[in-house]
């Protein structure tokens, strides 16, 4: 009986995230599915039903997978997911580049410091992210204060067009998807054993290459983990691309907004999502099995 | 002291280990490692006080203390992790000081052991020998062999979570091993093994020492094992070196109270001496009752405050009063510790110090076995007492 109950609670405890997500998740994204294999009409809702009871009793189902064979064969969707792609792919390596060292930096210092320094990293997430990217259109616009600053040191002589280009793009996501490199990266490097790293310099290896040989592999959970949480939400992002990139910039996140609220084409732009999800899925399942192992290896 | 000391203890006394090696008698002979008024001071705290210290060629030497007397300090400075406030450290006549750990001719096994969890067993012990940039040839077979010489040959391919306590220290050892330094580090190399793998091990240790003929340096805080595997022992009390010398030494002859203490049980007699002719010395000891006798050269003053210290082995307990003899005392038992190979009395004297006196248990059954409160005279030879002036 008690060891019944003891599995009962168990059970009971897990159970609200997963009926959180089922009723969050999982049940919005099967009503996507299902508008993403039918077809657009005028009135609302937008699509036609799925299933249509026929006057003579039988059930008639309209699915098709026309939807996708759209995004297939228009270059426009594969331009806009290879460039998110890309972007968010670059966007992960600057913060990959930065953030490595910050973390390195942070979880090396003297204790005392960690905790204000982890507070500053941190900070940003206190002020409205809109907010935050609205700023930089004040820094990088023709006559903002980047442009400002360059052309009164000298370095330019007219204004660089930094607003509305890919560079934009990129300077705002590597700015707000930083503190999602820097802390899974802290983690991961604050618990490494120190010792190792005296091991490495007892046996004959400089510190750099201690670096390369040990702390680098140790902290490749912390990599995998940090990159996720920056690429999976840059390829979909949607307001950074709209408000600091231009008309050219080609990304899913603006495709979709647009088919959904300019073109009001329901159906293509579930079909964008569902595509989006399953470009995303794909590194995941990559990547897992590999964060496990090392996971694993490390303790 | 616990049961597995005595036992060490007895070993050593009928079967030593080199009876041919004690180059540090040799006034001829050249220390491998000398550290010379070595002191660390972290802020204001002293870690390390000056220590001077010799250490030859071929040793397995001991630093023994309790935690925080500056003992993994030292051997931290030796390895380089640590610099010294003051003084300085040579290796083969050469100054280290200043060479940072990745250029020292010596390896370090940590009390972790400090395995990389991400390579295999071969893959740590090779570790060391790339640095070196030997040939992949030659380091494979360097791997090979050390692992053999550790028993881990079998293992070559397994990750250290793979393996048990056990299993990683030998592991951590052939790492050192395979760099073939001048001077190996043990920093409590046994603490993380339970008490019968450590046992075990520490004859083990000290068998593959004796023959890759590396110096050892071992920190530990257990007499046991310092007193087991050591050719000498270096005893360290806040910061400072009390006493260094073999394990006989040390036990037998302790240069001060706080070495005595230390090591072992000690029974210890405050007095003042009475007499002194330079082999013998009669101390007065209110303590005690009576005089106490003791065979001591060294020089001591009449009227000199002096501490006389006696084993518990070197008594004896009985009923009868001793007929020969100057030492002897009277006393009831306050306590008896039965161990089953020996028992422990403890003695109360008129004057109500307890005196602990070890006797061997060696008959099944008896009569003359003694129980509480019985009337019991104790008596030692004047050879086996010490005196201790500091």
């Amino acid at each position: 009986m008690k060891r019944l109950m003891e599995r009962w609670g168990r059970f009971l405890v897990g159970l609200p995230p997963y009926a959180w997500l089922t009723v969050f998740f999982l049940i919005p994204f099967l009503t996507v599915m299902k508008i993403s294999l039918s077809e657009a009409r005028m009135g609302v809702p937008p699509y036609l039903p799925l299933v249509e009871w026929a006057e003579d009793g039988t059930i008639a189902l309209h699915a098709g997978l026309a939807n996708f064979t759209t995004l297939l064969g228009d270059p426009l969707y594969v331009l806009a997911y290879l460039n998110s792609l890309r972007i968010a792919a670059i966007a992960t390596t600057c913060c990959l580049l930065l953030g490595y060292p910050a973390a390195y930096a942070i979880a090396r210092a003297p204790s005392a410091w960690r905790q204000p320094l982890l507070m500053m990293v941190a900070l940003p997430f206190w002020t409205s992210f809109l907010i935050r990217v609205y700023a930089w259109i004040g820094i990088l616009k023709p006559e903002g204060l980047l442009n400002g600053v360059l052309l009164w040191l000298g370095v330019i002589d007219e204004p660089l067009q930094i607003m509305e280009t890919d560079l934009a793009v990129l300077i705002g996501m590597v700015y707000s998807y930083l503190p999602f490199m820097v802390l899974p990266l802290f983690a991961n490097l604050e618990k490494m054993d120190l010792s190792l790293l005296e091991a490495a310099a007892d046996l004959g290896c400089r510190p750099f290459r201690a670096f390369l040989a040990v702390t680098l592999p140790l902290s490749l959970p912390g990599i995998v983990a940090g990159s996720m949480l920056v690429f999976i939400p840059a390829v979909g992002e949607f307001v950074i691309p709209d408000l600091l990139g231009g008309p050219d910039t080609l990304m899913i996140g603006k495709v979709l907004w647009a088919e959904f609220f300019d073109n009001r084409d329901w159906p293509v732009a579930s079909a964008v999502a569902v595509a989006m999800l399953l470009v995303l899925v794909v590194p995941v399942m990559v990547f897992q099995p590999f964060q496990k192992d090392r996971g694993e290896g490390a303790a | 002291m616990d049961r597995c000391q005595d036992g060490a203890l007895a070993s050593m006394a009928t079967a030593p280990k080199k009876p041919a090696f004690s180059p540090w008698t040799d006034p001829a002979a050249v220390p491998l490692i000398r550290f010379e008024g070595i002191t660390k001071r972290f802020g204001d705290f002293v870690a390390v006080d000056g220590v001077d210290l010799a250490i030859h060629k071929g040793e397995f030497f001991s630093l023994l203390g309790a935690s925080g007397c500056g003992k993994t300090t030292l051997l931290r400075m030796l390895a380089g992790f640590e610099t010294p406030t003051e003084g300085r450290i040579l290796i083969d006549g050469v100054d280290v000081s200043a060479v940072p750990p990745f250029e020292r001719p010596v390896n370090m096994m940590f009390q972790s052991y400090a395995l990389f969890p991400h390579m295999s067993v071969e893959q740590n012990v090779a570790f060391g020998l790339k640095q070196d940039g030997l040939p992949k040839d030659r380091i494979a077979a360097k791997v090979r062999e050390v692992l053999d010489l550790v028993q881990m040959g079998k293992f070559a391919r397994r990750k250290p979570h793979q393996l048990s306590g056990g299993q990683r220290q030998r592991v951590a050892l052939a790492r050192c091993l395979a760099k073939e330094p001048k001077v190996l580090l043990l920093d409590e190399p046994l603490a993380a093994l339970d008490k019968k793998l450590r046992e075990q091990t520490q004859l083990e240790l000290v068998n593959i020492q004796d023959r890759v003929g590396i110096t050892f340096v071992m920190v530990t805080h257990d007499q046991g094992e310092a007193m087991t595997m050591s050719s000498r022992i270096g005893v360290m009390n806040s910061g400072q070196i009390q006493q260094v010398g073999t394990p006989v030494d040390i036990y037998e002859f302790p240069g001060s109270r706080f070495v005595a203490d230390f090591i072992g049980a000690a029974n210890m007699f405050e007095g003042t001496v009475r007499k002194a002719d330079g082999q013998r010395v009669v101390v007065a000891c209110p303590e005690l009752g009576r005089d106490l006798d003791v065979l001591h050269a060294g020089a001591v003053m009449a009227g000199a405050p002096v501490t006389v210290m006696i084993r518990p082995e070197k008594m004896s307990v009985g009923r009868e009063r001793p007929t020969e003899g100057l030492n002897w005392a009277q006393g009831v038992i306050a306590d008896i510790v039965y161990l089953g190979d020996v028992s422990i009395y403890h003695v109360r004297l008129v004057s109500g110090h307890v005196v602990q006196v070890l006797q061997t248990n060696l008959r099944h059954t008896g009569d003359l076995r003694l129980i509480w409160e019985d009337e019991v005279f104790l008596a030692w030879n004047s050879a086996n007492a010490v005196v201790l002036t500091q």
